[in-house]
């Protein structure tokens, strides 16, 4: 059925509905990956957001009971070049429409994404509407210029309530802002004992939990919603190693004092080059996000930058000088994406042990 | 890490001529790297043996030397140029074979020769199939079971452990020369022998068949700093079992999900990384469809075929950065040269799909063995881009330029169901059409998939295009047809359906606005803004191709290169396009072949990435409005479109349509030449086999047949008797008043080749070549002299004279290509080509006249006098040039070899010398003719041959040669009194010729064709038996006297005194 997509600036895109047929509102962004796409629509991170992917077959190899980043997709809708009806895969379970069908989440598909994602390459990121055929475009737009996009994302997907992901290796604390499921994967296979727990958790609570380190997931939107754990954050330097990724990692810049900002139409693909600065080799990384820490904002905080994105030089990792805690903006989980940046799990493993020999050493 | 400044001169080491597994790919991955090397400032010298490419132009590289491709020449090379470096990974198998030699030699240690980009040690490693399996194993990476065999039984041992089938595959060679897949003992037998012939170290890898896993390529690329990155990745719809180069292929892989992309990234990474790979490298993997198993099938450590096809997949040039990461750039600091702001380390994304298909020389070769296998038949492919996979294959399909337009094969109704079957089950090179047609007849996905092992999701997609077969013939509505084009359904296929014409169809959708948009090819899925002029159609909303207030030109390339059709025609393309610009226009070029230099986006203004028929081009026009278009550099293929495009009120550019025709009708030619008095062998059209005997008669035989309009003097006979001419009349061609057949006198003397360029008034004629064989063998299989060494200055003038009324006459703007005959002193004209020619590289490399670009400023209105080039005839400097073909037929099996009036090479290579005889002699070595000074030469000819071939026997055997010859030859010899042996013809007892060639004590032979069905099998199977055996076999006497030319100025005499000199030989 003919449904349609109509952005703030008044441009309209009709294509075929697939998936659910409700209405929804949110921001347009495109992802360039040409694979994972089961992992994309469940990043938790894409909360609010109506995700376009650049690679026009998707699909292909249908939707398979392992490759969720998430348990609920929380994407408000899916726009495509062409969904397929017939995957191809020895994992394949369900087609994407029959599990967008099941999420309740929309999609569109047969539209010239191409030129889609070259409109918000130029106007940046826009405010649009996929809605039925017979809606006034007018009004539409209208409505789009003054609706506000929530600010409560990370609430809407950050677990409820704490739950254990059991091990017997190091007991790491990993704060689930929209976690993806890779992350606890690759705490999980390095033996860590985890306990996932609630963006808004108190620090004392927190360390109740007598955690060798603090991980900070990645999440949705703007960074400065989170208030809470930017303070969370803030008192936990110091008293315990840290690694946070993505929204983890603005998150950590704010709490020592840094600032951040939107990007014109973030950083969305799986062929992102990331250099580290002390040894100059490039890793290709998996990216997504909106927002990114201001390198001028560094001045005077105990910050320093370790990796930078190769082609538009914005921050992708930050060290502090005096504690153990270190971030990146990027996914060394991937999934989807390159597996090249994956050590960043054993440097975070290795910071623990230097921590607790450290303790010992002064006790 | 920056730039090497301890190295200043590096030498390149090119492919060598063009043969089936080693083609264009390499002109255009040399002339990359070449340009790369002096762009950061190194002197570059360049060795290739291959006239007709454009990196062997003296524009491309500092000093280039076209000499043979062996140790001992390059070495001399090595001695007088003192090179600090040598970059062998960019002319494939080839470079990297001599890389080894050379280095064994010791050659490079002598003059302190480095070798650049990735290390010989892992050179080896990866090429080495035991070495590699080594490593693999040390890796964890899994292999088939294997083992490597020197010999059968080792083989036979094998077996016994695991089983048929199992696989054979030869070590160093190219494109799977002699591999196969064996099923029973006699297969194993069969191909393990030829395997372990032509490996060059009598090495072959047997291994498990894995045939039906998914086969999946990664183009990955490495720097010094180990920075690793994928360019591409590439899915086979022909699952493993046949060879990637014959493989119907689409970039990116369509059905592999994450997890297994990755998993195959990071193996293929980890590879390189252990390899140490400093450049470009191919990874073949084998993928279970079934789980997450795979195996390795083999890395290529060098740019490849796939690695072009992933650089015009992706655009991003692959071979260029090879070059900059081999004098010590890494990824990290070059930019990307398609958006020029992001950098060269990461990792293309498409937004499209990529489909590639091979060509195959099945056309010209009916006698092939046409299923497909572990070794390699295509002579070229082509390349489509589209948005869906439907719209990327019939886009495909159509570029092919094998009378298909859909997937759909003529007369399809007339297959039983069984044959259907056996042909999808057996790949071949139609099989795509095959499950097109079993489709339509419902057999079930399932059931091909079954028959296939071809991905269900492929197989689907084809079912998509054969279902709305039905939806477009039963409505003319806007929504099926703006369905179907998003489909990739040709105008013409839709014409069919609707029947009416394709231009109807055309007309229909214009009206309504069902047009292309193009898109570009920007390696970032438009995250960046990019400044790349490469573009593709496709049914979308936008279109991305701003059109510029300049005046343009369009150019139509020459599509896949097939036998008949060479790279020579992508050299004049480029070479207009950039007299194009020169001139000051804004040159468009529209091609469709991924291997090649045209195909480059940074040689035009524009590239069109589209298919060449007459629906994508008009599009492309409509959108650029161009002065008009150039069809004369592309082949056959453009001038075949000039009738429609003019019909279409477009303007050709150049020679019109008229006189095009003029050339080309038989009719027409006739009349022309009558009027400009220049004498044609005499010849009727027939359309029946009645009128045909008839017409024999009157003109006498022997006699030439063949269908009109021809390329490549396809289906092409001399015919010496009335029965034969019956024969072939019911046999070979239907003839009919729409497919007449055309029947000459054949002419015996010598062959002629004229190019010419003439601006409507003054004609320029660069050079003259004469042929080695006479005329009967194919222009294009003839070994052409240059200058001419046994023309009278008489019959010089003459064709100079003839050539320039022939090209006034036809009202020649542009190129002009002559064949003439000079039999029993008069000349007469075979052929006349109104435009570029296979010997217009070799032509103007020779004289230094830039022909492609005299021709197309004269095309663009300049007269030749104003370009300061003169007129008439161009005096020869010194030296001597030849230009040898080379062939193909050890990838072929059961072609006949026989040289004759149809086309048969492949490629070409180029011999200079100060004398005839010495550039000769480079001309076969570079030719790959093992040439051995002494041995045995094997005589076995045709009656009306013998005189002939004796008196060549007895200056072999002066030279010292033991004569090996068949009874009927013989007699022959005894009248000349040349000592010989006589050999058992086949069947006759025990030990044949056969016998002798496979044991190898032969070491020449010169067979001519034997009429008649047994002689003729026999001397079948004897050239065969050569070519499977690598022994050269010459089939027309003049090769074998001009070798024999050859043999006498390399030798000193060794005559006893006088009055001896019968006994003596008699010993
Ligand atoms: N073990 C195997 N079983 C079945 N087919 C194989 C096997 N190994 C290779 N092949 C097929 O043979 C083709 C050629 O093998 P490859 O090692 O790539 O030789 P080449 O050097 O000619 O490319 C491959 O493309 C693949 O389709
Ligand atoms: N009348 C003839 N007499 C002798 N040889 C001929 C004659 N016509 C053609 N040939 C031979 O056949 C070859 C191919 O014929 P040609 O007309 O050039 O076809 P093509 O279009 O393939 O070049 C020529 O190169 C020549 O050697
Ligand atoms: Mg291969
Ligand atoms: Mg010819």
């Amino acid at each position: 059925m003919k449904r349609q997509l109509i952005l703030e600036d008044g441009t309209v895109f009709i294509g075929e509905g697939f998936g659910s047929d409700i209405e929804t509102v949110g921001e347009v962004v495109f992802n360039t990956g040409m694979t994972g796409y089961q992992e994309i629509l469940s990043d938790p991170s894409y909360c609010g957001q109506m995700v376009t992917l650049t690679y026009p077959l998707i699909g292909n190899y249908g939707i398979n009971r392992d490759d969720f980043e998430s348990i609920q997709p929380s994407i408000k809708a899916l726009i495509v070049r062409e969904a397929s009806d017939m995957p191809s895969n020895f994992r394949s379970e369900l087609t994407i429409d029959e599990l967008l069908k099941e999420k309740n989440i929309p999609g569109l598909s047969g539209i010239d994404t191409r030129k889609l994602t070259r409109m918000i390459r130029q106007h940046g990121t826009l405010k649009g509407r996929l809605t039925s055929m017979d809606a006034e475009v007018n009004e539409v737009v209208e409505s789009l210029q003054h609706v506000v996009l929530s600010t409560d994302q990370v609430q809407q997907v950050s677990t409820p309530t704490p739950y254990p992901s059991p091990g017997r290796g190091k007991r790491v604390v990993l704060v689930d802002f929209g976690m993806k499921h890779g992350i606890l994967r690759e705490l999980n296979q390095r033996d860590c004992d985890v306990v996932v727990v609630p963006y808004n958790t108190t620090v004392s609570s927190i360390l109740a939990l007598h955690p060798d380190g603090v991980m900070l997931s990645n999440g949705p939107g703007d960074p400065k919603d989170v208030s809470e754990a930017i303070d969370m954050v803030r008192e936990l330097l110091g008293k315990v190693p840290v690694f946070g990724i993505c929204l983890g990692h603005q998150l950590f810049a704010l709490a020592c004092g840094a600032d951040t900002f939107k990007l014109k139409f973030g950083h969305r693909g799986s062929n992102h080059p990331v250099k580290e600065i002390t040894t100059g080799k490039v890793a290709i990384t998996a990216q997504n996000h909106g927002y990114t820490v201001d390198p001028a904002s560094l001045e005077n905080t105990p910050l320093h930058i370790t990796h930078v994105a190769l082609n538009d030089g914005t921050v992708e990792g930050l060290r502090h000088d005096k504690v153990p805690a270190f971030t990146v903006q990027y996914h060394p989980e991937a999934s989807p994406g390159p597996e090249d940046a994956n050590d960043l799990f054993d440097q975070f493993i290795t910071m623990m042990e230097q921590f607790l020999k450290e303790e010992v050493a002064h006790a | 890490m920056p730039k090497r400044i301890d190295i200043k001169t590096i030498l390149v080491i090119g492919s060598g001529p063009i043969v089936i597994g080693q083609a264009a790919e390499f002109d255009y991955a040399g002339t990359q790297a070449c340009l790369a090397l002096r762009e950061e400032g190194y002197r570059v010298i360049l060795v290739n043996s291959n006239p007709a490419t454009i990196m062997t132009d003296t524009e491309i590289a500092d000093k280039v030397y076209m000499e043979p491709l062996t140790v001992e020449f390059i070495s001399r090379i090595i001695r007088k140029e003192r090179p600090d470096a040598l970059l062998p990974t960019l002319g494939g198998q080839t470079a990297l074979n001599l890389a080894v030699e050379l280095s064994d030699s010791g050659v490079l240690d002598e003059c302190g020769v480095e070798i650049l980009g990735t290390k010989l040690s892992a050179i080896q490693q990866a090429e080495d199939r035991d070495l590699f399996r080594t490593l693999m194993n040390e890796l964890g990476e899994p292999v088939p079971d294997s083992d490597i065999v020197h010999n059968l039984d080792e083989a036979k041992a094998f077996v016994e452990k695991i089983g048929y089938p199992v696989i054979v595959r030869p070590a160093f060679t190219l494109g799977g020369t002699g591999g196969g897949i064996c099923h029973n003992d006699e297969e194993l037998k069969e191909i393990v022998t030829s395997g372990l012939k032509y490996s060059p170290v009598t090495q072959c890898l047997l291994e498990k068949s894995i045939a039906g896993f998914k086969e999946i390529e990664y183009e990955v690329m490495r720097d010094a700093n180990d920075h690793a990155i994928v360019v591409c990745n590439m899915e086979n719809i022909d699952p493993v079992g046949i060879h990637t180069g014959d493989s119907i292929v689409v970039a990116p892989s369509q059905t592999l999900s994450d997890r297994e992309y990755q998993m195959l990234r990071n193996c293929s990474l980890k590879i390189i990384r252990a390899l140490g790979i400093e450049g470009g490298c191919n990874v073949q993997l084998a993928l279970d469809p079934h789980s997450y198993q795979y195996y390795i099938i083999e890395v290529n450590p060098r740019v490849s075929r796939s690695s072009a096809l992933a650089s015009k997949a992706t655009g991003y040039p692959i071979a260029k950065l090879a070059a900059k990461i081999a004098v010590g750039l890494s990824l990290d600091e070059m930019l990307n040269p398609v958006t020029g702001t992001s950098y060269a380390c990461f990792e293309p994304a498409l937004d499209y799909v990529v489909t590639k298909i091979p060509r195959w020389p099945f056309d010209k070769f009916e006698s092939a063995k046409r299923n497909l296998g572990t070794q390699m038949k295509a002579t070229g492919e082509i390349m489509a881009i589209g948005r869906t996979i439907e719209e990327s294959l019939l886009k495909a399909v159509r570029s092919l330029e094998n009378d298909v337009y859909h997937l759909e094969l003529e007369d399809a109704d007339t297959f039983s169901d069984e044959w259907m079957e056996r042909r999808i089950r057996k790949a071949g090179d139609e099989r795509l059409f095959y499950i097109g047609e079993a489709l339509r007849r419902g057999t079930t996905v399932e059931q091909i998939h079954d028959w296939s092992q071809i991905d269900l999701f492929f197989l689907h997609k084809m079912e998509n295009i054969i279902r709305f077969e039905e939806k477009i013939a039963s409505s003319r509505d806007y929504d099926v047809v703006k369905k179907a084009k998003r489909l990739g359904f040709s105008d013409k296929t839709i014409a069919k359906l609707w029947n009416c014409s394709e231009k109807e169809v055309y007309e229909w959708r214009c009206k309504r606005d069902i047009v292309p948009v193009y898109k570009m090819v920007d390696t970032c899925a438009a995250e960046f803004e990019s400044v790349t002029p490469y573009f593709y159609g496709t049914y979308e909303d936008e279109n991305e191709s701003i059109v510029s207030d300049r005046k343009k030109v369009v150019v139509l390339g020459s599509g896949p290169i097939r036998i008949g059709q060479g790279v020579e025609f992508d050299y004049a393309t480029v070479h207009s396009v950039w007299a194009i610009k020169e001139a000051g226009y804004e040159a468009i070029i529209v091609n469709n072949n991924p291997e090649t230099v045209s195909t480059d986006f940074s040689i035009s203004d524009k590239l069109y990435f589209e298919p060449l028929t007459i629906e994508d081009v008009m599009h492309i026009i409509d959108l650029e409005k161009p002065e008009g278009v150039v069809v004369q550099f592309g082949g056959q293929t453009a001038i075949n479109l000039a009738d429609k495009l003019v019909e279409r009120g477009v303007t050709i550019l150049g020679t019109s349509l008229e006189d095009l025709d003029r050339a080309e009708n038989r009719d027409h030619f006739e009349q022309t030449l009558q009027e400009l008095d220049i004498p044609q062998p005499e010849g009727k059209t027939a359309t029946s086999t009645e009128q045909a005997l008839v017409i024999a008669d009157s003109i006498e035989y022997p006699v030439l047949v063949r269908p009109s309009y021809v390329l490549g003097g396809r289906a092409m006979e001399i015919v010496y008797r009335a029965e034969e001419l019956q024969q072939y009349m019911t046999s070979a061609v239907k003839a009919s008043p729409d497919h007449p057949v055309l029947i000459d006198r054949y002419l015996t003397g010598k062959e002629i080749e004229v190019d010419a360029i003439c601006d409507g008034e003054n004609v320029l004629i660069p050079g003259i070549m004469e042929h080695i064989e006479r005329a009967g063998v194919h222009s294009g299989d003839s070994i052409a002299v240059y200058p001419p060494q046994s023309l009278s200055q008489q019959h010089i003038d003459q064709l100079a004279l003839y050539t320039e009324r022939l090209a006034r006459g036809l009202n020649i703007k542009g190129l002009i290509n002559i064949q003439y005959v000079i039999s029993k002193g008069e000349i007469f004209v075979l052929e006349v080509n109104p435009r570029s020619s296979r010997t217009v590289p070799f032509l103007s490399k020779i004289t230094g006249v830039p022909m492609a670009n005299l021709a197309t400023k004269a095309i663009l209105g300049a007269t030749l006098p104003s370009l300061g080039y003169g007129t008439g005839l161009v005096q020869p400097g010194p030296g001597v040039f030849v230009k040898v073909p080379v062939f193909s037929f050890a990838k072929l099996r059961r072609v006949d070899i026989t040289l004759g009036p149809e086309m048969k090479s492949t490629g070409e290579v180029m011999g200079r010398d100060a004398t005839f005889e010495k550039a000769l002699y480079k001309g076969l070595v570079a030719a790959g003719v093992s040439i051995k000074n002494h041995g045995s030469v094997l005589l076995t000819v045709a009656d009306k041959d013998k005189p002939e071939a004796a008196s060549i026997a007895k200056r072999f055997h002066t030279l010292g040669y033991k004569i090996l010859a068949t009874e009927g030859t013989a007699s022959a010899l005894n009248e000349l009194g040349v000592p010989f042996e006589v050999v058992n013809k086949i069947g006759q007892g025990e030990k044949t010729l056969l016998d002798l060639i496979q044991a190898g004590e032969i070491q020449l032979v010169i067979n001519t064709l034997t009429k008649g069905k047994q002689p003729a099998r026999d001397g079948f199977r004897i050239r065969r038996e050569s070519v499977e055996n690598s022994i050269p076999c010459l089939t027309s006497l003049d090769t074998a006297e001009a070798m024999v030319r050859v043999f006498e100025s390399m030798d000193f005499e060794m005559d006893p005194m006088a009055g001896q000199a019968k006994e003596t030989t008699q010993l």
